[in-house]
Protein backbone atom coordinates (compact mmCIF):
# COMPACT_ATOMS: atom_id res chain seq x y z
CA UNK A 1 0.00 0.00 0.00
CA UNK A 2 2.77 2.52 -0.43
CA UNK A 3 1.43 3.55 -3.36
CA UNK A 4 -1.86 4.63 -1.41
CA UNK A 5 0.53 6.87 0.97
CA UNK A 6 1.94 8.84 -1.84
CA UNK A 7 -1.36 9.25 -3.66
CA UNK A 8 -2.94 10.30 -0.64
CA UNK A 9 0.60 12.16 1.21
CA UNK A 10 -1.05 15.85 0.74
CA UNK A 11 -4.56 14.31 2.30
CA UNK A 12 -2.59 12.41 5.28
CA UNK A 13 -0.02 16.33 5.73
CA UNK A 14 -4.21 18.27 5.92
CA UNK A 15 -4.97 15.68 8.15
CA UNK A 16 -1.81 16.19 10.30
CA UNK A 17 -1.75 19.76 10.25
CA UNK A 18 -5.61 19.77 11.47
CA UNK A 19 -4.42 17.56 14.26
CA UNK A 20 -2.81 20.44 15.82
CA UNK A 21 -6.12 22.07 16.55
CA UNK A 22 -7.99 18.58 18.19
CA UNK A 23 -9.97 19.63 20.99
CA UNK A 24 -11.02 23.02 19.11
CA UNK A 25 -14.79 23.58 17.91
CA UNK A 26 -16.22 21.38 15.35
CA UNK A 27 -16.58 24.93 13.63
CA UNK A 28 -12.91 26.28 14.04
CA UNK A 29 -11.93 22.98 12.64
CA UNK A 30 -14.06 22.62 9.22
CA UNK A 31 -12.70 26.44 8.71
CA UNK A 32 -9.14 26.29 9.42
CA UNK A 33 -9.44 22.84 6.58
CA UNK A 34 -10.75 25.21 4.10
CA UNK A 35 -8.84 27.75 4.62
CA UNK A 36 -6.06 25.33 4.22
CA UNK A 37 -7.54 23.95 1.17
CA UNK A 38 -7.60 27.78 0.13
CA UNK A 39 -3.60 28.10 0.44
CA UNK A 40 -2.89 25.37 -1.04
CA UNK A 41 -4.43 25.81 -3.87
CA UNK A 42 -3.49 29.85 -4.40
CA UNK A 43 0.43 28.19 -3.68
CA UNK A 44 -0.15 25.58 -6.75
CA UNK A 45 -1.84 27.64 -9.29
CA UNK A 46 0.07 31.02 -8.44
CA UNK A 47 3.43 28.40 -8.70
CA UNK A 48 1.90 27.31 -12.25
CA UNK A 49 1.38 30.58 -13.34
CA UNK A 50 4.66 31.82 -12.89
CA UNK A 51 6.23 28.92 -14.42
CA UNK A 52 4.26 29.14 -17.16
CA UNK A 53 4.98 32.86 -17.84
CA UNK A 54 8.58 31.90 -18.59
CA UNK A 55 7.77 28.85 -20.08
CA UNK A 56 5.32 30.32 -22.97
CA UNK A 57 7.65 33.01 -23.61
CA UNK A 58 10.72 29.59 -23.87
CA UNK A 59 8.16 27.45 -25.98
CA UNK A 60 7.33 30.86 -28.12
CA UNK A 61 11.04 31.64 -28.47
CA UNK A 62 11.74 28.12 -29.71
CA UNK A 63 9.40 28.27 -32.06
CA UNK A 64 10.32 31.63 -33.48
CA UNK A 65 13.83 30.80 -33.54
CA UNK A 66 15.22 32.32 -30.81
CA UNK A 67 16.39 31.79 -27.06
CA UNK A 68 13.47 33.70 -24.78
CA UNK A 69 14.70 34.87 -21.68
CA UNK A 70 17.34 33.36 -20.33
CA UNK A 71 19.17 36.10 -18.50
CA UNK A 72 17.45 36.59 -14.91
CA UNK A 73 18.69 32.86 -13.21
CA UNK A 74 18.95 29.47 -14.47
CA UNK A 75 17.54 29.33 -17.64
CA UNK A 76 15.72 32.48 -16.98
CA UNK A 77 13.71 31.21 -14.73
CA UNK A 78 13.54 33.81 -12.04
CA UNK A 79 12.10 36.04 -14.86
CA UNK A 80 8.30 36.19 -13.15
CA UNK A 81 9.83 37.34 -9.98
CA UNK A 82 11.58 40.02 -11.98
CA UNK A 83 8.69 40.85 -13.82
CA UNK A 84 6.55 40.84 -10.37
CA UNK A 85 9.00 43.68 -8.85
CA UNK A 86 8.83 45.45 -11.84
CA UNK A 87 5.03 45.56 -11.71
CA UNK A 88 4.88 46.19 -8.23
CA UNK A 89 6.88 49.55 -8.71
CA UNK A 90 5.54 50.80 -11.77
CA UNK A 91 3.14 53.60 -11.02
CA UNK A 92 0.01 52.99 -10.96
CA UNK A 93 -1.69 55.45 -14.01
CA UNK A 94 -5.59 56.49 -13.60
CA UNK A 95 -6.80 58.60 -16.21
CA UNK A 96 -8.84 61.47 -15.38
CA UNK A 97 -11.51 61.12 -17.00
CA UNK A 98 -11.65 57.36 -16.20
CA UNK A 99 -14.44 56.39 -13.58
CA UNK A 100 -12.15 55.87 -10.85
CA UNK A 101 -14.48 53.16 -8.72
CA UNK A 102 -15.24 51.03 -12.18
CA UNK A 103 -12.04 51.01 -13.13
CA UNK A 104 -10.60 50.13 -9.28
CA UNK A 105 -13.09 47.49 -9.48
CA UNK A 106 -12.56 45.77 -12.57
CA UNK A 107 -9.17 43.64 -11.86
CA UNK A 108 -10.18 42.74 -8.35
CA UNK A 109 -13.31 41.05 -10.09
CA UNK A 110 -11.98 39.47 -12.60
CA UNK A 111 -8.59 37.65 -10.55
CA UNK A 112 -10.97 36.82 -7.97
CA UNK A 113 -13.41 34.88 -10.07
CA UNK A 114 -10.83 33.29 -12.12
CA UNK A 115 -9.54 31.81 -8.88
CA UNK A 116 -13.01 30.90 -7.76
CA UNK A 117 -13.51 28.95 -10.69
CA UNK A 118 -10.36 27.06 -9.45
CA UNK A 119 -11.88 25.58 -6.23
CA UNK A 120 -14.05 22.73 -8.09
CA UNK A 121 -12.03 20.82 -10.07
CA UNK A 122 -10.82 17.29 -8.70
CA UNK A 123 -6.86 17.71 -8.83
CA UNK A 124 -6.47 14.13 -7.19
CA UNK A 125 -8.26 11.26 -5.62
CA UNK A 126 -9.92 13.14 -2.57
CA UNK A 127 -8.28 16.45 -3.52
CA UNK A 128 -11.53 18.71 -4.59
CA UNK A 129 -10.89 21.63 -2.72
CA UNK A 130 -14.82 22.54 -2.29
CA UNK A 131 -16.45 19.55 -3.55
CA UNK A 132 -20.32 20.66 -3.94
CA UNK A 133 -22.77 18.49 -5.75
CA UNK A 134 -23.62 21.42 -8.21
CA UNK A 135 -19.54 22.13 -9.72
CA UNK A 136 -20.05 22.57 -13.20
CA UNK A 137 -23.32 25.11 -12.36
CA UNK A 138 -20.97 26.76 -10.21
CA UNK A 139 -17.95 26.88 -12.46
CA UNK A 140 -19.58 28.43 -15.46
CA UNK A 141 -21.70 30.66 -13.08
CA UNK A 142 -18.53 32.01 -11.60
CA UNK A 143 -16.69 31.97 -14.95
CA UNK A 144 -19.20 34.41 -16.73
CA UNK A 145 -18.65 37.02 -14.01
CA UNK A 146 -15.35 37.47 -16.06
CA UNK A 147 -17.22 39.30 -18.96
CA UNK A 148 -18.68 41.66 -16.35
CA UNK A 149 -15.64 42.52 -15.52
CA UNK A 150 -13.98 42.90 -18.92
CA UNK A 151 -16.95 45.20 -19.51
CA UNK A 152 -16.15 47.37 -16.11
CA UNK A 153 -12.59 47.43 -17.51
CA UNK A 154 -13.56 48.74 -20.48
CA UNK A 155 -16.23 51.41 -19.73
CA UNK A 156 -14.60 52.19 -16.62
CA UNK A 157 -11.86 53.40 -18.42
CA UNK A 158 -13.58 55.95 -20.59
CA UNK A 159 -11.08 54.90 -23.26
CA UNK A 160 -12.31 54.14 -27.08
CA UNK A 161 -9.61 51.21 -27.31
CA UNK A 162 -11.42 49.89 -23.92
CA UNK A 163 -14.29 50.38 -24.97
CA UNK A 164 -13.94 48.71 -28.48
CA UNK A 165 -12.11 45.50 -26.67
CA UNK A 166 -14.27 44.73 -24.24
CA UNK A 167 -17.29 44.85 -26.89
CA UNK A 168 -15.82 42.96 -28.70
CA UNK A 169 -14.51 40.49 -26.17
CA UNK A 170 -18.35 40.78 -24.74
CA UNK A 171 -19.44 39.72 -27.69
CA UNK A 172 -16.88 36.78 -28.67
CA UNK A 173 -17.11 35.59 -24.66
CA UNK A 174 -20.97 35.43 -24.82
CA UNK A 175 -20.99 33.64 -28.24
CA UNK A 176 -18.67 31.05 -27.33
CA UNK A 177 -20.06 30.40 -23.49
CA UNK A 178 -23.02 28.29 -25.34
CA UNK A 179 -20.98 25.77 -26.88
CA UNK A 180 -19.32 26.08 -23.51
CA UNK A 181 -21.99 25.24 -21.31
CA UNK A 182 -23.97 22.93 -24.06
CA UNK A 183 -20.90 20.60 -24.68
CA UNK A 184 -20.72 20.13 -21.05
CA UNK A 185 -24.45 18.42 -20.79
CA UNK A 186 -23.47 15.29 -22.51
CA UNK A 187 -21.21 14.69 -20.01
CA UNK A 188 -23.35 15.45 -17.03
CA UNK A 189 -26.22 13.27 -18.93
CA UNK A 190 -23.66 10.61 -18.84
CA UNK A 191 -22.47 10.94 -15.48
CA UNK A 192 -25.50 11.94 -13.74
CA UNK A 193 -24.90 14.35 -11.99
CA UNK A 194 -23.17 17.97 -11.72
CA UNK A 195 -20.42 17.75 -9.14
CA UNK A 196 -17.19 17.14 -11.11
CA UNK A 197 -16.27 14.28 -8.59
CA UNK A 198 -19.06 12.12 -10.15
CA UNK A 199 -17.82 12.44 -13.51
CA UNK A 200 -14.58 12.41 -12.50
CA UNK A 201 -15.69 8.56 -10.94
CA UNK A 202 -17.76 7.82 -13.54
CA UNK A 203 -15.08 7.37 -16.18
CA UNK A 204 -12.96 5.09 -14.31
CA UNK A 205 -11.86 1.20 -15.20
CA UNK A 206 -10.61 0.42 -18.66
CA UNK A 207 -11.77 -1.91 -21.42
CA UNK A 208 -8.97 -5.07 -22.36
CA UNK A 209 -6.83 -3.18 -19.78
CA UNK A 210 -5.64 -0.23 -22.04
CA UNK A 211 -8.66 2.26 -23.56
CA UNK A 212 -9.67 3.89 -20.67
CA UNK A 213 -13.22 4.37 -20.12
CA UNK A 214 -12.84 8.04 -20.45
CA UNK A 215 -15.16 9.99 -22.11
CA UNK A 216 -12.81 11.61 -25.27
CA UNK A 217 -12.73 7.80 -26.24
CA UNK A 218 -16.38 8.20 -27.37
CA UNK A 219 -17.26 9.84 -30.70
CA UNK A 220 -19.63 12.59 -29.12
CA UNK A 221 -16.96 12.90 -26.42
CA UNK A 222 -14.32 13.49 -28.92
CA UNK A 223 -16.17 15.92 -30.67
CA UNK A 224 -17.57 17.89 -27.46
CA UNK A 225 -13.80 17.60 -26.08
CA UNK A 226 -12.71 19.71 -29.43
CA UNK A 227 -15.51 22.23 -29.13
CA UNK A 228 -14.78 22.43 -25.81
CA UNK A 229 -11.48 23.48 -25.93
CA UNK A 230 -12.33 25.81 -28.77
CA UNK A 231 -14.60 27.57 -26.39
CA UNK A 232 -12.29 27.64 -23.98
CA UNK A 233 -9.50 29.31 -26.55
CA UNK A 234 -11.60 32.22 -27.11
CA UNK A 235 -13.24 32.34 -22.70
CA UNK A 236 -9.71 33.32 -22.38
CA UNK A 237 -9.08 35.21 -25.37
CA UNK A 238 -6.18 33.50 -26.41
CA UNK A 239 -4.32 33.48 -29.76
CA UNK A 240 -5.97 32.74 -32.30
CA UNK A 241 -9.44 33.98 -31.13
CA UNK A 242 -7.41 37.38 -29.31
CA UNK A 243 -8.96 39.76 -31.26
CA UNK A 244 -9.79 42.14 -28.01
CA UNK A 245 -6.70 42.49 -27.14
CA UNK A 246 -4.98 43.02 -30.33
CA UNK A 247 -1.92 45.07 -30.24
CA UNK A 248 -1.58 45.57 -33.58
CA UNK A 249 -5.18 46.92 -34.13
CA UNK A 250 -7.29 48.29 -30.61
CA UNK A 251 -3.42 48.80 -28.47
CA UNK A 252 -4.41 45.96 -25.45
CA UNK A 253 -8.44 46.07 -25.71
CA UNK A 254 -9.88 46.48 -21.95
CA UNK A 255 -6.43 46.80 -20.60
CA UNK A 256 -5.29 49.51 -22.52
CA UNK A 257 -5.55 52.23 -19.59
CA UNK A 258 -4.25 49.76 -16.89
CA UNK A 259 -0.57 50.29 -15.50
CA UNK A 260 1.32 49.00 -12.85
CA UNK A 261 0.09 45.91 -10.83
CA UNK A 262 -3.64 46.42 -12.18
CA UNK A 263 -1.76 45.44 -15.41
CA UNK A 264 -0.27 41.96 -13.95
CA UNK A 265 -3.62 41.37 -12.29
CA UNK A 266 -5.60 41.40 -15.69
CA UNK A 267 -3.00 38.95 -16.79
CA UNK A 268 -2.89 36.44 -14.00
CA UNK A 269 -6.96 36.31 -14.37
CA UNK A 270 -6.30 35.32 -17.94
CA UNK A 271 -3.84 32.56 -17.05
CA UNK A 272 -5.63 31.40 -14.24
CA UNK A 273 -8.97 31.27 -16.33
CA UNK A 274 -6.49 29.41 -18.78
CA UNK A 275 -5.80 26.87 -16.08
CA UNK A 276 -9.53 26.57 -14.78
CA UNK A 277 -10.65 25.82 -18.28
CA UNK A 278 -7.79 23.65 -19.08
CA UNK A 279 -8.19 21.44 -16.18
CA UNK A 280 -12.26 21.42 -16.35
CA UNK A 281 -11.20 20.16 -20.02
CA UNK A 282 -9.51 17.06 -18.40
CA UNK A 283 -12.19 16.77 -15.47
CA UNK A 284 -15.12 16.50 -18.03
CA UNK A 285 -13.25 14.51 -21.16
CA UNK A 286 -9.68 13.36 -20.32
CA UNK A 287 -10.64 11.24 -17.05
CA UNK A 288 -9.24 14.00 -14.90
CA UNK A 289 -7.25 12.39 -12.64
CA UNK A 290 -7.29 8.45 -13.57
CA UNK A 291 -4.22 7.16 -15.06
CA UNK A 292 -4.55 7.02 -19.01
CA UNK A 293 -3.19 2.36 -19.11
CA UNK A 294 -4.02 0.38 -16.28
CA UNK A 295 -0.44 -0.69 -15.34
CA UNK A 296 0.29 2.90 -15.28
CA UNK A 297 -1.94 3.50 -11.46
CA UNK A 298 0.41 3.48 -9.29
CA UNK A 299 2.02 7.06 -9.99
CA UNK A 300 0.13 9.44 -7.87
CA UNK A 301 -3.54 10.59 -9.03
CA UNK A 302 -2.69 14.42 -8.97
CA UNK A 303 0.39 13.58 -11.15
CA UNK A 304 -1.59 12.37 -13.73
CA UNK A 305 -4.21 15.54 -13.54
CA UNK A 306 -0.92 17.68 -13.78
CA UNK A 307 0.58 15.70 -16.59
CA UNK A 308 -2.85 16.06 -18.45
CA UNK A 309 -3.00 20.10 -17.42
CA UNK A 310 0.70 20.67 -18.87
CA UNK A 311 -0.07 18.90 -22.11
CA UNK A 312 -3.15 21.15 -22.58
CA UNK A 313 -1.30 24.57 -21.73
CA UNK A 314 1.11 23.35 -23.94
CA UNK A 315 -1.42 23.22 -26.94
CA UNK A 316 -2.39 26.45 -26.02
CA UNK A 317 1.15 27.98 -26.51
CA UNK A 318 1.71 26.15 -29.63
CA UNK A 319 -1.81 27.27 -31.32
CA UNK A 320 -0.16 30.81 -30.34
CA UNK A 321 3.04 30.34 -32.00
CA UNK A 322 1.11 29.15 -35.08
CA UNK A 323 -1.92 30.48 -35.24
CA UNK A 324 -2.64 33.86 -37.07
CA UNK A 325 -5.51 36.11 -35.36
CA UNK A 326 -9.02 35.67 -36.74
CA UNK A 327 -11.20 38.45 -37.71
CA UNK A 328 -14.48 38.97 -35.62
CA UNK A 329 -16.85 37.97 -37.89
CA UNK A 330 -15.42 34.64 -38.97
CA UNK A 331 -15.43 34.18 -35.07
CA UNK A 332 -18.52 34.88 -34.80
CA UNK A 333 -20.06 33.30 -37.27
CA UNK A 334 -18.30 29.89 -36.46
CA UNK A 335 -19.24 30.22 -33.28
CA UNK A 336 -23.22 30.73 -34.25
CA UNK A 337 -23.22 28.62 -37.51
CA UNK A 338 -21.12 25.70 -36.99
CA UNK A 339 -20.23 25.59 -32.62
CA UNK A 340 -23.48 25.64 -31.82
CA UNK A 341 -25.45 23.21 -34.12
CA UNK A 342 -22.20 20.89 -33.01
CA UNK A 343 -23.09 21.44 -29.86
CA UNK A 344 -26.61 20.18 -30.29
CA UNK A 345 -25.85 17.43 -32.21
CA UNK A 346 -23.36 15.90 -29.26
CA UNK A 347 -25.82 16.09 -26.87
CA UNK A 348 -28.19 14.04 -29.38
CA UNK A 349 -25.07 11.46 -30.10
CA UNK A 350 -24.36 11.23 -26.32
CA UNK A 351 -28.28 10.10 -25.94
CA UNK A 352 -28.19 7.42 -29.04
CA UNK A 353 -24.81 6.05 -27.27
CA UNK A 354 -26.46 5.74 -24.04
CA UNK A 355 -29.61 4.33 -25.44
CA UNK A 356 -27.94 1.67 -27.56
CA UNK A 357 -26.56 0.27 -24.59
CA UNK A 358 -22.90 2.09 -24.70
CA UNK A 359 -21.39 -0.32 -26.78
CA UNK A 360 -19.60 -0.87 -29.76
CA UNK A 361 -23.63 -0.05 -31.77
CA UNK A 362 -23.95 2.87 -29.78
CA UNK A 363 -20.22 3.73 -30.27
CA UNK A 364 -21.07 3.53 -34.43
CA UNK A 365 -24.14 4.91 -34.91
CA UNK A 366 -23.41 8.36 -32.21
CA UNK A 367 -20.30 8.57 -34.95
CA UNK A 368 -22.80 8.30 -37.71
CA UNK A 369 -24.74 11.44 -36.10
CA UNK A 370 -21.91 13.43 -35.79
CA UNK A 371 -20.57 12.61 -39.15
CA UNK A 372 -23.97 13.43 -40.77
CA UNK A 373 -24.67 16.89 -39.01
CA UNK A 374 -20.69 17.69 -39.54
CA UNK A 375 -20.98 16.74 -43.38
CA UNK A 376 -24.08 18.85 -43.94
CA UNK A 377 -22.93 21.83 -41.67
CA UNK A 378 -20.19 21.80 -44.37
CA UNK A 379 -21.97 21.80 -47.15
CA UNK A 380 -23.85 24.32 -46.26
CA UNK A 381 -21.08 26.55 -44.69
CA UNK A 382 -19.22 25.83 -47.79
CA UNK A 383 -16.70 28.82 -47.95
CA UNK A 384 -14.07 27.45 -50.61
CA UNK A 385 -16.23 29.14 -53.42
CA UNK A 386 -15.63 32.47 -51.98
CA UNK A 387 -11.59 32.61 -52.26
CA UNK A 388 -10.11 33.30 -55.49
CA UNK A 389 -7.16 30.58 -57.36
CA UNK A 390 -4.23 31.20 -55.65
CA UNK A 391 -2.09 32.49 -58.42
CA UNK A 392 1.68 32.89 -58.06
CA UNK A 393 3.79 35.40 -59.39
CA UNK A 394 6.83 35.78 -60.02
CA UNK A 395 9.69 38.28 -60.25
CA UNK A 396 11.07 38.38 -63.73
CA UNK B 1 -22.53 17.10 11.89
CA UNK B 2 -20.91 18.23 8.33
CA UNK B 3 -21.77 21.36 7.75
CA UNK B 4 -23.12 22.48 4.76
CA UNK B 5 -20.56 22.72 1.97
CA UNK B 6 -21.69 25.42 0.13
CA UNK B 7 -20.91 27.61 3.28
CA UNK B 8 -17.22 26.90 2.35
CA UNK B 9 -17.64 28.42 -1.13
CA UNK B 10 -18.42 31.89 0.93
CA UNK B 11 -14.76 31.43 2.84
CA UNK B 12 -13.29 30.86 -0.94
CA UNK B 13 -15.39 33.88 -2.14
CA UNK B 14 -13.93 36.11 0.97
CA UNK B 15 -10.45 35.44 0.42
CA UNK B 16 -10.53 35.18 -3.32
CA UNK B 17 -11.43 39.09 -3.10
CA UNK B 18 -8.90 40.08 -0.31
CA UNK B 19 -6.10 38.21 -2.76
CA UNK B 20 -5.94 40.50 -5.59
CA UNK B 21 -6.18 43.32 -2.91
CA UNK B 22 -3.20 42.68 -1.51
CA UNK B 23 -0.37 43.02 -4.41
CA UNK B 24 -2.52 46.15 -5.14
CA UNK B 25 -2.07 47.33 -1.27
CA UNK B 26 1.94 46.74 -1.14
CA UNK B 27 2.25 48.61 -4.53
CA UNK B 28 -0.08 51.46 -2.78
CA UNK B 29 2.61 51.02 0.19
CA UNK B 30 5.57 51.40 -2.00
CA UNK B 31 3.91 54.59 -3.94
CA UNK B 32 3.22 56.05 -0.24
CA UNK B 33 6.98 55.37 0.72
CA UNK B 34 9.33 55.73 -2.21
CA UNK B 35 7.43 56.99 -5.15
CA UNK B 36 4.96 60.11 -4.30
CA UNK B 37 2.61 59.84 -7.54
CA UNK B 38 3.20 62.83 -10.15
CA UNK B 39 0.07 63.38 -11.90
CA UNK B 40 -0.29 66.34 -14.82
CA UNK B 41 -2.60 67.49 -17.45
CA UNK B 42 -0.73 65.19 -20.05
CA UNK B 43 0.22 62.36 -18.13
CA UNK B 44 -3.10 61.57 -17.20
CA UNK B 45 -4.99 61.88 -20.58
CA UNK B 46 -6.87 59.33 -22.18
CA UNK B 47 -4.52 57.36 -24.18
CA UNK B 48 -4.80 57.67 -27.88
CA UNK B 49 -1.39 57.11 -29.34
CA UNK B 50 -0.70 60.87 -28.96
CA UNK B 51 -3.91 62.32 -30.17
CA UNK B 52 -5.87 64.37 -28.49
CA UNK B 53 -8.96 62.49 -27.45
CA UNK B 54 -12.03 63.85 -28.97
CA UNK B 55 -15.74 62.94 -27.19
CA UNK B 56 -16.81 60.65 -25.09
CA UNK B 57 -15.77 56.65 -24.98
CA UNK B 58 -19.29 55.95 -23.36
CA UNK B 59 -21.66 55.73 -26.12
CA UNK B 60 -24.18 54.28 -28.28
CA UNK B 61 -22.77 50.79 -29.41
CA UNK B 62 -23.86 49.15 -32.89
CA UNK B 63 -27.13 47.53 -32.66
CA UNK B 64 -25.72 44.09 -34.11
CA UNK B 65 -24.08 43.66 -30.30
CA UNK B 66 -27.63 44.02 -28.86
CA UNK B 67 -28.73 41.34 -31.53
CA UNK B 68 -26.14 38.84 -30.71
CA UNK B 69 -26.96 39.69 -26.86
CA UNK B 70 -30.29 39.11 -27.22
CA UNK B 71 -29.92 35.49 -29.02
CA UNK B 72 -27.47 34.36 -26.22
CA UNK B 73 -30.00 34.89 -23.45
CA UNK B 74 -32.65 32.53 -25.12
CA UNK B 75 -30.07 30.03 -25.22
CA UNK B 76 -28.46 30.65 -22.08
CA UNK B 77 -31.82 29.87 -20.32
CA UNK B 78 -32.28 27.14 -22.55
CA UNK B 79 -29.15 25.66 -21.81
CA UNK B 80 -30.32 26.21 -17.89
CA UNK B 81 -33.25 24.29 -18.75
CA UNK B 82 -31.29 21.99 -20.07
CA UNK B 83 -29.44 20.96 -16.91
CA UNK B 84 -31.83 19.67 -14.64
CA UNK B 85 -32.99 16.90 -17.64
CA UNK B 86 -29.35 16.29 -18.10
CA UNK B 87 -29.36 15.15 -14.36
CA UNK B 88 -31.89 13.51 -14.55
CA UNK B 89 -31.14 11.89 -17.97
CA UNK B 90 -29.79 8.23 -17.11
CA UNK B 91 -33.46 7.24 -15.26
CA UNK B 92 -35.25 8.61 -18.27
CA UNK B 93 -37.26 6.29 -20.94
CA UNK B 94 -36.77 7.36 -24.65
CA UNK B 95 -40.40 8.89 -24.68
CA UNK B 96 -39.07 11.67 -22.29
CA UNK B 97 -36.18 12.10 -24.16
CA UNK B 98 -37.94 12.56 -27.08
CA UNK B 99 -39.78 15.34 -25.68
CA UNK B 100 -37.25 17.52 -24.86
CA UNK B 101 -35.82 16.77 -28.24
CA UNK B 102 -38.66 18.85 -29.57
CA UNK B 103 -38.46 21.40 -26.81
CA UNK B 104 -34.28 21.15 -28.52
CA UNK B 105 -36.07 21.52 -31.72
CA UNK B 106 -38.14 24.25 -31.51
CA UNK B 107 -34.91 26.27 -30.20
CA UNK B 108 -32.57 25.31 -33.12
CA UNK B 109 -36.15 26.54 -35.50
CA UNK B 110 -35.49 30.26 -33.64
CA UNK B 111 -31.82 29.63 -34.74
CA UNK B 112 -32.87 28.93 -38.12
CA UNK B 113 -34.48 32.14 -38.52
CA UNK B 114 -32.49 33.80 -36.69
CA UNK B 115 -29.82 32.69 -39.32
CA UNK B 116 -32.22 33.22 -42.84
CA UNK B 117 -33.23 36.98 -41.43
CA UNK B 118 -28.92 37.81 -41.37
CA UNK B 119 -29.28 38.14 -37.33
CA UNK B 120 -26.13 35.86 -37.67
CA UNK B 121 -24.36 38.35 -40.17
CA UNK B 122 -21.39 40.22 -38.57
CA UNK B 123 -20.71 42.28 -41.71
CA UNK B 124 -23.51 43.63 -43.29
Amino acid sequence: MSGDVVDQIFIRAKQWLLSWLAGAPDWIIQITSSLLNIFALLGVFLTLFALISVLERKILGRMQNRYGPNRVGPFGLFQPIADGIKMLIKEDIVPARADKIVHFLAPILIAATAILALGVIPYGRNMTPFAIDGGILFFFAVGSTTELAVFMAGWGSNNKFSMLGAMRAIAQMVSYELPLIITTLPVVMVAGALSPDVIVTAQAGYSFGFVPHWFVTTPWGAAAFVLFFVSGLVESNRTPFDVPEGESEIVAGHMTEYSGFKYATFFMAEYIGMFAISGLAVTLFLGGWHAPVRVLQFIPSYIWFFAKLSALLFVYIWLRGTLPRTRIDHIMNFAWKFMLPMAFTCIFAAAVWHYMGRGLAGWLCSLAVIGIVYIALSILLDTRKRFATRTYRFAE
Amino acid sequence: MAPNPYFFIVIFIGVALVFPLLPLALAWLWRKVFQPPKPGAQKNATYECGVESIGDAQIQFRSQYYLYAIIFLIFDVEAIFLVPFAVAFTGLPVGAFIAILVFLLLLIEGLVWAWSKGCLNWAR
